[in-house]
């Protein structure tokens, strides 16, 4: 049995397509059996929402009728300051971005952190203007120094995310050995062991569900925080060669996409502004990428669930931070961590969540009727992400 | 070195004692005001943050008893702000009640008031400004 991308886009043009997300599709493998439920179902929608803190957003701000370069200048958006090394009109805001000094990051231990980039991202995708202020030293084809205006979308040429690094394949479950709490971008960790936390949808999570990246490549279209996006490149410390399980699935953080879209199509129920106590701000994001049942391999891949994946417990008091200390505190399954307690060092530990599983399965239904209704079409990805086994040999 | 969160009443006739100064001067005490409503010859009502060793409080509340100011701790309620919550269950494994849990089919957090003791640990933890503390001047 195979299917290629134009027989599924053909079928979702007639309105005939058959689409399951990843969690709804673990039962119809079980009661059909992979070969029928191949024959019978065309795609499976995945998704995740999580903190993902390699975000950023492109602007082009419209010029004033006197011109004025950034490029070379310096530019900040409700005080946070902006990448201003490009063209005159180009900036980019990155999601962790904070101004210095100001009372609303406060900097006292453990430390508030309220206003960011993310914060800056979450506002214009509300619709809302933010306070520019740019300086610059003034040419002969662009002499305006000085620009102070409030501006939104209506303000700018182009405003995308492009986010560097996001969908992370598995992740670290962070716990603290030592004996005084820490604050960290998995949260605060109570000491010796007082709790756990994990950062992934799991059995719902895109690359968890093509661990191979044989239908998740360059070009590949996806959801994103409410518009259509891409995957840009393989994502920053995308790593194919992590250690697997039988089943394909990483047993450490592996793979990453590069993602872009546009944010004038964005919405805030699917993207948010996050402040971790201790740590800094960043942004959460909705995720969902369509995986295209080419084969019975694929949705063998597709058919995964919490109970057959794991990720590392990874000690973030010493381990994490100096690389001294014990490397490997055990692996967990995601159904472990889900049942809110999981057994480390002969102790119950209280597990929690940063990557929200319901919005994760609000994006996969959200993709799934998008899909169905005839307004998402899948594509081939370009080329494919580093390390991707295409073909037979990925089960092999 | 203790901190308490109290509210003030004082009867008409001593709105214009400079109570805050004999806290500061004679007890020791570091007396941050939350916020107050003073007026001369009405009732008057006062919420602060008063710091200072075990012994140094003790004294000083006695002398407001002596004068005729009521005290009475500040009253805080946690709300769970549900349209902001994203089901995360970040704030769960550090809720000392179980006042905030999750469903686990449904994945969706429950806010029980009831259970809640006012430990503050959820708004440390939620990182969606979820969570919200009224504090009650009534």
């Amino acid at each position: 049995m195979a299917r290629t991308i134009e027989e599924i886009n053909a079928k979702i043009r007639s309105g005939k397509v058959v689409v399951f997300t990843a969690e709804e599709i673990i039962d119809v493998v079980q009661k059909k059996g992979i070969k029928q439920a191949a024959r019978e179902v065309d795609v499976v929608t995945t998704g995740t929402f999580s903190p993902m803190c390699s975000s950023g957003a492109f602007f082009n701000i419209k010029q004033p009728r006197e011109k004025m370069k950034l490029g070379g200048g310096f530019a900040t958006l409700n005080g946070v300051p902006a990448y201003a090394g490009l063209a005159a009109a180009d900036i980019y805001v990155g999601a962790t971005a904070i101004p210095d000094g100001d009372p609303r990051n406060s900097n006292g231990r453990p430390g508030k952190y309220r206003y960011g980039g993310a914060h800056v991202i979450e506002d214009l995708v509300a619709g809302k203007k933010v306070l520019l202020k740019g300086g610059a030293y003034g040419t002969d084809c662009y002499p305006l120094k000085t620009r102070e205006q409030m501006i939104g979308f209506d303000d700018m040429n182009d405003a995308f995310l492009f986010n560097p690094r996001n969908c992370y394949q598995n992740y670290n479950v962070a716990v603290n050995l030592s004996d005084k709490p820490i604050y960290t971008y998995m949260g605060k960790l109570k000491p010796k062991l007082g709790n756990a936390y994990y950062c992934s949808a799991g059995q719902l999570s895109p690359l968890f569900n093509d661990p191979y990246f044989r239908t998740i490549g360059i070009g590949t279209r996806v959801f994103f925080c409410g518009a259509e996006g891409f995957v840009a490149w393989p994502g920053t410390q995308h790593n194919p060669n992590a250690p697997r399980l039988p089943n394909g699935t990483p047993q450490t953080p592996a793979g990453t996409v590069a993602l872009i879209g546009d944010m004038r199509q964005m919405s805030t129920e699917w993207l948010r502004a996050v402040s971790f106590t201790g740590y800094g701000v960043t942004l959460s994001v909705a995720v969902g990428v369509p995986i295209p049942i080419i084969d019975e391999d694929m949705l063998h891949s597709v058919s995964v669930t919490d109970a057959q994946i794991k990720a590392p417990v990874v000690d973030y008091s010493k381990f994490y931070p100096t690389g001294q200390g014990e490397a490997k505190l055990g692996e967990v399954t995601y159904k472990e961590l889900k049942s809110g307690s999981i057994h480390i060092k002969d102790q119950d530990v209280p597990t929690g969540s940063f990557s929200s599983y319901a919005l994760a399965r609000k994006v996969a239904h959200h993709l799934k009727k998008l899909i169905k209704d005839g307004d998402f079409l899948l594509t081939q990805f370009q080329a494919p992400l580093p390390g991707a086994v295409l073909g037979k040999e990925a089960t092999e | 070195m203790k901190q308490m969160k109290l509210v003030f009443i004082f009867p008409e006739n001593i709105v214009e004692d400079p109570i805050t100064y004999h806290l500061i001067a004679d007890y020791g005490i570091r007396v941050n005001i939350l916020r107050a409503s003073i007026d001369p010859g009405k009732q008057g009502r006062m919420v602060v943050e008063l710091s200072g060793e075990e012994i140094q409080l003790s004294q000083g509340l006695n002398y407001l008893e002596r004068i005729g100011v009521l005290v009475s701790p500040l009253a805080q309620k946690i709300r769970h702000l549900e349209d902001r919550c994203t089901g995360c269950t970040a704030c769960v494994p550090h809720c000392p009640t179980q006042a905030l849990d999750v469903d686990r089919e449904s994945w969706e957090v429950s806010f029980d008031p009831e259970k809640c003791i006012v430990c503050l640990s959820c708004l440390e933890t939620c990182i969606y400004y979820a969570m919200s503390v009224e504090e009650q001047f009534a």
